[in-house]
């Protein structure tokens, strides 16, 4: 049971107060940026490479200028005039925003058309002629590394192969002995698929040039718009669009989860077409060019090893990973961080030896990378330590929950220094996989599987005890293009005691708007009713870096909290002058000041904020405002245990999940409603690669899953009914004890159904298979295997 | 060449002049201004653009508008009766039914004529029932829930609790 220090009527920390925010959105009042329409707006649509690899030899447009309603036709060759042809990448590197002359992957933009309806637009590209010379294009990411492959980014002066970059980080030579000498070695192949978030609404803008005053607003689907609104600075600065000129709108989002941070072509020209024409332009993806050429995520080629003794004791791990970019490195992580928070691999254990390196490598195929509901490839660390965890548990002939157990962290060993140089700040992961234990009735299962086995059913338990790693993050270490990734916010309480507060953030289904409420009405005990919550409007919101990686409660959340102390400071001395008594004999409960001892001798809040305006002390500053910039001091590390109860038909591999227990731990809940709603959904989305997503390429590069008719997003019928729970081990740093959740259960996910599938084909020698584990590959792997 | 056409809009009769491939959803969206109702694929897989049609959940973006012709079109905006939130409408918000809001018209409109249908449907014939919808952030649990929810005040029954369920 959750304890709350506020009543249902100031509904702080703790209370599932329903979301402020649904009233529209269940009226058809929601308001995202396909729902815009300016005067005089035109419509954006985009000519897309059919090869992913092909020298352009000829754009012809006559054609297509001829249709009703277009107005222009953009090529690379155009927007090279004003040197807007190519742009950076937030991992500094640069990616074309129209080609010139190359085109380096299949659905690559090419050309746009400009017409004054959507409808006209789309004619226009069809009638686009675009003569290609098609090369053989390098797919496969060892292949790429072949000396004899042609190196792809021949832009880049000098550069001989496609290689991007090398990181590391351990100790090699102690790992190396380590694993010499150890009774126990596993080892496994593991590829974590190319997927796609695949939100809802696709990305999209409308770009409004304002010629007279030589300013442009951008309303457009992203998750970061105060950055992008510097980035767009940076690269349109040369033309006189320098950053007090430009505004960004972050308008309702769709659904985000990564895929609304980069900076995509499509927005970069229509700004060029609208700060060229002097008109509102408008571009919304279709779901197939959003699948194809936007945010890709994951596609990790991991060599993965554990060391230990024979009686399951972890001493070391070792991690090989071979990183497929496609033709930039797009992703989105913190600039130090090329392999983003992968080194949190070492997992929930106590062993003090890892040694991980990863190259990057460029192929024909969508540049990217995106941290899709994750802390920049931790989902990737994640299903590497916890399959090689079961891995190892099988070959010692150990249960895996027995296994974990004896391996955890004790929670008294925290805070903990991992071999990868992270400390985390807290966890009970006994406790947590007990709970799962308990509530799955985890020994009942494990005696059913046995009686199964004799019969030759195939039941299988799998267990995922991750460590998460989110809330980036401290400014010493984390910078997205030079930018501290701190965040902010700025509470103003009006006259009467009702207030506005405005965030760095950006929500995309998060329920910012309730809980930054329930967080001030918490510290101020204001009603979070009367507390109004904006973001995403960057010439009204305090600077900061956005909703990703689980950063919004870590950062914002705690800037929050901290500008709300201002205000309760300020408001303490206040009451002191109204009650001409010392603040020190002043104490506090939610929502009044009071006199030790003398409880009817009080000021509420709403009475204390009406005196800032109205009777404030002289020499105090008027008004009843805060403002905050939150540089954490390290991340927060949510952890849980889930367990999956899998049953696989002998005759046809379908796969039937029939129970899955998760039990997170994110510190201090401030709404269990909405933690609890975040946990269903990552699930889903944990579910998604581990049975049924991966984008599938050909050896000419063409992709042949890019709808939605072949991609599978599980819908109410692939994903189960999921019993979800937590235990609470609160941050110890964070100023509300609060670690972050939404990105947990799409991390624990996948390796505890995977783990669960293994579990059940254990009985027939198969010690792994790759995700997403779909019948056929089932069947696939005991063919090899002999067993069928 | 355009084609007149006439559709009653959430109880409203239209009469406007479309180019025959016009699809519905853009009718409600560009040339009615409804924009309630979303578009969320190309190959109507999504089902954020379900309205119903004469009563029948329809994906939108796969019926022209001249389809529409003589028909009686109900979207997110029509649901509710004045200041009266339609049953579904109350459940999704009290059950955390969603989160980003983006399928919730879509899904929202399918479950209205799932429970026109059968007001009283076990979980199994609602999470095939709502199938060709897709969710990609509440994991359906909430969904289910509020769609027994609305089946609960729809009957007039006892309304289930809304408190968030812990193992």
């Amino acid at each position: 049971m959750i304890q709350c220090k506020t009543s249902k009527e100031i509904s702080g920390m703790g209370h599932s107060m329903k979301r402020k925010e649904d009233a529209r959105f269940i009226q058809g009042k929601g308001h995202y940026v396909d729902d815009i329409k300016l005067d005089g707006m035109l419509y954006m649509d985009i000519v897309r490479s059919p090869y992913a690899y092909a020298k352009i030899k000829n754009i012809n447009i006559e054609k297509a200028m001829k249709v009703p309603g277009v107005v222009a036709v953009v090529t690379g060759k155009d927007l090279e005039k004003y040197n807007l042809h190519w742009m950076p990448t937030l991992m500094s590197d640069t990616q074309m925003v129209l080609p010139t002359d190359t085109v380096m992957y299949q659905a690559q933009e090419v050309a746009a058309v400009i017409a004054t309806s959507r409808y006209a637009a789309a004619d226009g590209v069809e009638a686009v002629e675009v003569d290609y010379d098609v090369m053989k294009p390098v797919v496969d990411p060892f292949k790429a590394l072949d000396p004899k492959a042609p190196v792809l980014r021949t832009d880049k002066p000098g550069k001989k192969d496609n290689h991007i970059w090398h990181w590391e980080v351990g100790d090699k030579k102690k790992t190396e002995e380590v694993f010499k000498k150890a009774d126990v070695v596993v080892k496994e192949k593991m590829y974590i698929p190319r997927i796609h978030v695949a939100s809802i609404e696709t990305c999209g803008c409308v770009a409004d040039y304002d010629k007279v005053n030589n300013h442009l607003t951008m309303y457009m689907t992203t998750q970061a718009p105060h950055a992008i609104r510097t980035v767009i600075a940076l690269v349109a600065g040369h033309v006189g669009l320098t950053e007090e000129k430009i505004r960004v709108i972050s308008p309702d989002i769709g659904g985000g989860f990564g895929g609304k941070v980069p900076v995509y072509p499509g927005y970069v020209i229509a700004i060029a077409v609208s700060f060229l024409v002097g008109k509102p332009v408008k571009w919304i993806e279709d779901r197939s060019e959003n699948l194809q050429a936007d945010s890709f995520a994951r596609d990790y080629h991991m060599e993965v090893e554990m060391a230990g003794t024979k009686d399951g004791k972890i001493l070391a791990t070792r991690f090989k990973v071979v990183a497929d970019h496609g033709y930039a490195d797009a992703q989105a992580a913190p600039s130090k961080f090329p392999t983003g928070l992968f080194s949190i691999a070492t997992g929930s254990y106590d062993y003090d030896t890892t040694y991980m390196e990863a190259d990057a490598i460029y192929t024909n195929k969508p540049p990217g990378g995106v941290a899709y509901r994750c802390s920049f490839r931790v989902t990737e660390a994640v299903h590497a330590i916890e399959r090689i965890t079961d891995r190892y548990a099988l070959e010692v002939k150990m249960d895996p929950a027995e296994l974990r157990m004896k391996n955890f962290i004790k929670k008294e060993q925290f805070p903990w220094k991992s071999p990868a140089g992270w400390t985390y700040d807290s966890g009970d992961y006994h406790q947590a996989l007990k709970k799962a234990m308990d509530v799955v009735g985890y020994e009942a299962l494990r005696k059913e599987q046995a009686e199964k086995r004799k019969k030759g059913e195939l039941m299988g338990i799998g267990i995922s005890s991750f460590t998460e790693i989110v809330g980036a993050g401290p400014s010493r270490d984390f910078d997205i293009l030079g930018i501290k990734m701190f965040d902010s916010a700025e509470i103003r309480v009006h006259p009467t005691g009702k207030a506005i507060a405005r965030f760095g953030t950006k929500s995309q289904g998060q329920g910012h708007e309730t809980t930054y409420a329930q967080i001030i009405a918490e510290e101020l005990g204001i009603p979070a009713e009367n507390i109004q919550v904006e973001e995403g409007d960057t010439d009204t919101a305090p600077y900061g870096l956005g909703t990703y990686a689980s950063r919004s409660t870590p950062t914002a959340g705690a800037a929050a909290a901290i500008a709300a102390r201002k205000l309760r400071d300020k408001a303490r001395k206040i009451a002191a002058y109204l009650l001409e008594v010392s603040e020190e004999d002043l104490e506090w409960e939610p929502g009044v000041f009071f006199v030790k001892g003398v409880p009817e001798k009080k000021k509420t809040i709403q009475e204390i904020v009406f005196a800032a305006y109205t009777n404030h002390p002289q020499g105090m500053e008027a008004g009843f405002e805060a403002t905050h910039y939150y540089d954490p001091p390290n991340l927060t590390f949510p952890f849980g245990s889930y367990i999956c109860v899998v049953d696989i038909d002998k005759e046809t591999y379908e796969i039937k999940v029939r129970r899955f227990v998760a039990i997170d731990d994110c510190g201090n809940i401030i709404n269990p409603m909405i933690v609890q709603g975040q946990v269903h959904g990552g699930l889903t989305q944990g579910i998604a690669p581990a049975m049924y997503e991966e984008f599938i390429y050909d050896e000419d590069g063409n992709i042949l899953n890019g709808t939605f008719m072949d991609y599978l997003v599980p819908t109410a019928v692939e994903s189960p009914s999921w019993e979800t729970g937590h235990t609470i081990t609160p941050s110890p740093h964070h100023p509300i004890g609060a670690k972050g959740v939404g990105e947990s259960p799409t991390v624990g996910a996948p390796p505890a159904i995977a783990n669960a599938i293994v579990d059940a084909l254990a009985p027939l020698g198969i010690t792994h298979l790759d995700i997403p584990i779909t019948p056929y590959k089932i069947w696939k792997a005991l063919k090899e295997k002999g067993k069928i | 060449m355009e084609k007149q056409i006439t559709v009653t809009i959430n109880g409203e009769a239209k009469t406007l002049n479309v180019e025959p491939r016009l699809l519905l959803v853009h009718l409600i969206r560009e040339n009615l201004n409804m924009t309630g109702t979303h578009i969320g694929c190309d190959t109507s897989s999504c089902g954020a653009c379900t309205v119903l049609m004469d009563g029948k959940a329809v994906k939108s973006c796969t019926v022209l508008a001249v389809q529409a012709d003589g028909k009686s079109v109900t979207t997110v905006e029509g649901l509710a009766t004045g200041n009266n939130l339609h049953p579904i409408q109350e459940a999704f918000k009290e059950n955390h039914a969603l989160h980003c809001g983006f399928c919730t018209p879509g899904m929202m409109m399918r479950a209205v004529e799932l429970l026109d249908k059968n007001n009283n449907p076990t979980e199994e014939e609602i999470r095939w029932g709502i199938s060709g919808n897709l969710c990609r952030c509440t994991g359906y649990n909430n969904i289910v829930r509020a769609i027994q929810y609305a089946g609960a005040k729809m009957r007039g029954d006892k309304l289930p609790s809304t408190d968030p369920v812990f193992v």
